[in-house]
């Protein structure tokens, strides 16, 4: 089942994870935000094969509710 | 001293503004391209631009601040707590520009800054330190073993450059040891740019209480009693008070002493705050670190005793002799409790919640509530800065009294827009064990369902 994993706040991409072709798991966290100085992971909800990346780790500024993975 | 530089932003910026007005100095903020329409920006008598959000193009830039003080023409700085406030080497540069730098000596700040260095100060002054091992770099990690024997298990694995909670790791037995320690130095390194770690005795049922002193820089210092400390969150405080209930006089009289006698040895200068773990169930106290910088909960100290720390800080600055401030002329009058509001959601894992704050109401402030605060109704919070938006200081003839002023006050506080911790706060403050006065830094985690 295809899932989008959307930002939740906006922040700064501390972290990112995955990449397309990798594996995961529900659960697996796919990337770290910084937010007022603060790690915010965000996680997978269900198996599947990431099929779309749209942060780069280090970016900065990315605002809230934006498709940042999606899984296949 | 005519006009100082506020090296800072928020709520510590607009509380130095205050105390620079008491006592008729001129005052230019600095801010960044988001915080151009902050309060701090807007209160000072001067504001200059220092750069984009994010902070280390900005707060933390020394030339670029440097440059704003020159440029305006102020003689002194105040770097408030966080960004710069503790960083040696813009000590200096501001004393090499001409500038009188509103803080202790460089000397102390690096000290004090290292733990092992601070550990071996305090140890020298005959304060009680936790049982631990020497440093461990990345990859020179023999006799690990042995030294964690000797410190016993549980033991902490911890950052040598760490700090807030940042970089700590617990083991409870041998076979974790090897892996806690590979992780924690990964982390450091990452974190820190030094993977370097150390060993440390765990407390399991601590309290965290720490001494504000104040040095003159000759070798005199003097203490303003303690505030508990421990109701934290992942190493974040939440609740400050002072006095610390439920602890023998003679303990608290004890550690003062321990604090004085660290601040007198190293002749600090100014504001600094002498961090003790106390174990609740051996009833011991032993240093945990030396904060070289005026502290976000300092206002309770304030409360109970009617100093201005800001403007003892300025004067002693100024080169004045603050003669009135002797031991036995500070008293200690009721008790003061300062909750921090969070910009940040408890129902999501306390997620920070950076947005606009359309509603931000206050109850008054007045000679029983404090209120410092940096942010108004209509400003945006940024995600680039900490979540920390208000903290409000209640004082009362005892314990009781401060505590049930401090909840009328969360629950007149009406915030929209962003998520706060207020109403966790107010059920925190309201909880049966907290009246008590059952403190310790397990609190939260204790009693969280009852908390959420």
């Amino acid at each position: 089942m295809a899932e989008q994993v959307s930002t939740m706040t906006p922040g700064n991409v501390w972290k990112l994870l995955v990449k397309p072709g990798d594996k995961v798991k529900a659960g697996d966290v796919l990337f770290i935000l910084e937010v007022m100085k603060t790690e915010v992971p965000h996680a997978a909800e269900s198996d599947g094969t990431v099929t779309a990346v749209h942060i780069t780790e280090g970016q900065e500024g990315v605002d809230a509710g934006m498709i940042a993975v999606e899984i296949g | 001293m005519k006009k100082i530089l506020i090296a800072n932003r928020g709520e510590i910026a607009c509380r130095i503004i205050a105390s620079c007005r008491r006592l008729g100095i001129a005052t230019v903020a600095v801010h960044s391209e988001a915080d151009a329409k902050a309060l701090h920006a807007t209160l000072a008598d001067a504001a200059v631009a220092i750069g984009p959000a994010p902070a280390r193009q900005s707060y933390l830039v020394a030339d670029t601040i440097l440059k704003a003080a020159r440029d305006s023409g102020a003689d002194a700085i105040h770097p408030g707590y966080g960004f710069l406030a503790e960083n040696p080497d813009f000590a200096r540069r501001v004393t090499g520009a001409g500038l009188v730098w509103i803080g202790p000596t460089p000397e102390s700040i690096e000290a004090m800054g290292d733990k092992e260095r601070a550990r071996a100060i305090a140890q020298a002054a005959g304060v009680p330190v936790l049982a631990g091992s020497r440093r461990f770099a990345v990859g020179a990690t023999e006799g690990l073993e042995a030294a964690a024997q000797k410190v016993g298990f549980p033991l902490l694995v911890k950052a040598a450059a760490g700090g807030g909670g940042i970089g700590m790791r617990r083991v409870d037995a041998a076979e974790q040891l090897a892996g806690v320690v590979e992780a924690t130095q990964a982390l450091a390194a990452k974190s820190f740019g030094d993977g370097t770690i150390y060993l440390e005795r765990l407390v399991e049922r601590a309290r965290h209480i720490e001494i504000q002193v104040f040095g003159f820089g000759d070798g005199r210092a003097v203490h303003m009693f303690e505030r508990e400390c421990s109701i934290q969150r992942r190493y974040q405080k939440i609740l400050e008070e002072s006095r610390a209930p439920n602890l023998p006089a003679a303990m608290l009289a004890a550690m003062a002493e321990a604090a004085v006698s660290l601040a007198a040895t190293q002749r600090y200068r100014g504001a600094g705050t002498v961090e003790f773990i106390v174990d609740d169930d051996r009833d011991d106290f032993h240093f945990l670190e030396m904060n070289t910088r005026i502290q976000v909960e300092h206002p309770v100290t304030e409360m109970i005793t009617g100093l201005d720390l800001v403007a003892l800080q300025i004067r002693l600055a100024a080169g004045e002799p603050l003669a009135e401030i002797r031991q036995d002329a500070i008293e200690a009058r009721g008790h003061a409790i300062e909750a921090r509001i969070y910009a940040e959601n408890p129902a999501k894992n306390f997620m920070p919640s950076p947005g606009p704050l359309t509603l931000f109401r206050l109850p008054p402030a007045g000679p029983s509530l404090r209120i410092d605060t940096g942010v108004r109704e209509g400003d945006s919070i940024s995600f680039h800065y900490d979540p920390m938006i208000a903290k409000m200081i209640a004082h009362g003839i005892d314990r009781a009294t401060a505590i049930g002023r401090l909840l009328k006050a969360l629950e007149a506080t009406r915030i929209e827009g962003v998520s706060t911790n207020v109403a966790f706060l107010k059920r925190l403050v309201d909880h049966a064990a907290f009246r008590a006065g059952d403190c310790f830094t397990g609190f939260i985690p204790a009693h969280g369902a009852e908390l959420l």
